[in-house]
């Protein structure tokens, strides 16, 4: 059992990770003593385990801190050291218990084609038990790309129908985490606030909460100074490349990402995210991005902002080259040749013209 | 023939000799600007070249990037004041000698782009700002063609084109906010206020640091005065800024404008001498060809 010494230090470190103050390590502190710990549900469908093994991977707080401490993790098949009919029996447990107020988390995309049968767990597809669990919850968290959009499951052909969970729940607010895997501090700050405040951070349009998808990956890239001055990688091992130049022209979509890897790297090691280990961002937590671009096109840039260079003082003017003025002589000189020509014959046909056009006429007349 | 060429020729050599002839040869009066005339004053040498008022102009204007001269469009990148840049920041540099320079509107004291305007939809308006109203424009670029300062810029990339050019953002003042250029600046290289006031802070910052700058306030008389002014510690003409005499740019076409049509004397007097021509040359019917 941990000191309260100890728990004021994992709940100050908690605090801190996400991104709030001491106020708040505080708040967390009260909440866990009045023994409200929120109780978390954790599902997975179509996935890879890949955003509970980058939580696994956290230490401030620990996922042992996490599980055991701020949160009650009443069902996580990868977690749960039950199996089979006691796993099953824990989560229907769960729910009664705390039905209205449980965390649900849904990992994973969930396939929607001939009525799920895609996935199905314990007898029952993925969209039964979406819908069953959801049923109930006090929130709803997608964490990944797969929970938020479909995910590498939904890229084209898309066989299963896999969809994100918002798509199957409709009309319920679902808090994406989109990624792959989804940055756990991002899950981190959105459970903890939820469960110290009772509260949902403030959303975007996609469901996104804005302290970690507010901004693109390029607005924050620190090879962004690169890309001002015009320094980039053109292929991969190139003197650019190796001197940590721009990724651009390799296909980063940093321009097009919203999400926060850029200040709040993976894994807790410094500069361990894809840009900071010499690989253009691939767009994960993007729809319409990750597994539908092709890895190294480039993406256009969405709000252009002014390069390290400078305009002169006198603009240069568009020169004329002796080519063009080659033709436009020609053209002109042809012109006043035909007109010459023409005029000529118009004076040449004048008298001959004059007498019959008017004689025939009168006399019919 | 009534009129002979050479009599023609005469005639309109004239004519042109006397349009040019009637031109005074200054200026009566120097104008004012109006008592409550806003603007911007720029100080070169604080200017870092950061562009952010490059940024928020075009944020605040709803402009969109300028990426004609950036390939793959990275970049809003002008070369000059456009249809989408109504301020640009350019690099003086030769040698050691080096500065940045804020281009954007003047809003002269007596502006050669309403003065040219034929509708009046450039006009100096509230505070002596020159603003635009599309509705009052036939698109003739004059505005263009007039200004000493190679302001207005015409959008012709577009069906509808207006005419483009910085408004002191009008609309922000009118809501008790400052421009957005001023606003932004991490330097306060450029500043807003009343021309009174600026005037001052201008030489005051002349008297405080003498062998900082040019001893001269841009805009104070130039072209008739302008209400956005200039400090430099580079001459002003190698920041692109003309040298203009202290009567106002509109002065010499008005002048003689103004002195053809005084009484509708010169009008009159050609079509007096068109009808003596026709009246001379006329032909009674029997002696045409028939």
């Amino acid at each position: 059992m941990q000191s309260r010494r100890d728990f004021v230090r994992l709940c100050t470190m908690a605090a801190a990770a996400i991104g709030l103050g001491p106020a708040a390590a505080e708040r967390f502190l009260e909440a866990a003593e009045r023994g409200k710990k929120p109780s978390v549900i954790w599902l997975q469908f179509q996935e890879c385990t890949g955003c509970t093994e980058s939580l696994l991977r956290t230490s401030h707080p620990a996922v042992d801190d996490l599980i055991l401490d701020l949160i009650s993790l009443d069902y996580h098949e990868t977690l749960f050291a039950a199996a089979g009919h006691q796993a099953e029996a824990a989560l229907k447990t769960a729910m009664r218990e705390n039905a209205g107020k449980y965390v649900l988390v849904v990992e994973g995309a969930i396939p929607t084609k001939e009525n799920g049968i895609y996935c199905m767990i314990g007898g029952r597809t993925a969209l039964e038990i979406v819908n069953d669990v959801a049923a109930h919850a006090g929130a709803i968290i997608a964490i990944g790309s797969c929970a938020s959009w479909g995910g590498v499951a939904s890229a084209d052909p898309n066989p299963t129908g896999a969809s994100g969970v918002h798509e199957v729940l409709k009309g319920k607010t679902v808090v994406n985490i989109p990624g792959c895997p989804s940055n756990p501090y991002n899950f981190l700050g959105v459970v903890l606030q939820y469960a110290t405040y009772g509260t949902l951070p403030a959303l975007d349009d996609q469901g996104r909460p804005k302290f970690a998808y507010g901004q693109t990956v390029h607005e924050h890239c620190p090879r962004r100074a690169h890309f001002d001055a015009g320094r980039f990688a053109e292929k991969f091992g190139d003197e650019g490349h190796r001197n940590g130049y721009c990724l651009y022209k390799i296909g980063c979509k940093g321009p097009v990402t919203y999400a926060n890897c850029s200040v709040q790297h993976f894994g807790e090691v410094d500069n361990a995210w894809p840009i900071g280990l010499g690989h253009p961002c691939y767009g994960c937590t993007e729809k319409g991005v990750a597994f539908t671009l092709a890895l190294h096109d480039t993406v256009e840039i969405k709000r252009p902002m002014p390069p390290d260079t400078y305009a002169p003082i006198h603009a240069p003017q568009g020169g004329i080259s002796p080519i063009a003025t080659g033709v436009a002589g020609a053209v002109l000189g042809g012109l006043a040749g035909a007109g010459y020509v023409a005029s000529k014959k118009l004076g040449g046909d004048e008298p001959r013209d004059k007498t019959p056009a008017t004689t025939p006429a009168r006399s019919e007349a | 023939m009534g009129i002979s060429r050479r009599a023609a020729l005469k005639g309109m050599i004239i004519g042109g000799g006397v349009a040019a002839g009637m031109r005074p040869a200054k200026a009566a009066v120097l104008p004012t600007p109006p008592v409550d005339a806003v603007g911007l004053l720029y100080d070169a040498t604080l200017c870092i070249g950061c562009k952010t008022c490059e940024v928020a102009c075009n944020e605040a204007n709803g402009l969109p990037a300028d990426t004609a001269n950036s390939p793959a469009a990275l970049y809003h990148k002008p070369v000059d004041l456009s249809a989408k840049a109504k301020t640009v920041i350019k690099l003086y540099r030769e040698g050691d000698e080096q500065s940045f320079f804020k281009a954007q509107c003047m809003h002269c004291v007596d502006p050669a782009c309403a003065s040219a305007c034929m509708l009046g939809a450039l006009q100096k308006r509230e505070h002596g700002i020159v603003t635009y109203k599309a509705d009052l424009c036939v698109g003739c670029r004059y505005c263009e063609v007039a200004c000493p300062f190679n302001v207005p810029k015409f959008e012709f990339a577009k069906v509808a084109p207006k005419v483009v050019k910085c408004e002191l953002c009008a609309d922000r003042l009118a809501v008790g906010k400052e421009p957005a250029c001023t606003t932004v600046c991490p330097r306060k290289a450029v500043i807003y206020g009343t021309r009174t006031d600026l005037l001052k802070e201008a030489h005051r910052r002349l008297a405080a640091e003498p062998k900082k700058y040019v001893p001269k306030v841009y805009g104070e008389t130039d072209g008739g005065g302008t209400q956005v002014l200039y400090l430099s510690h580079v001459a002003f003409e190698k920041l692109g800024l003309p040298t203009l005499g202290e009567e106002p740019t509109p002065e010499l076409a008005r002048s003689i404008q103004h002195t053809v049509y005084k009484h509708f004397a010169a009008p009159a007097a050609l079509y007096g001498v068109l009808g003596l021509a026709m009246w001379r040359n006329r032909r009674h019917p029997d002696e045409s060809s028939r």
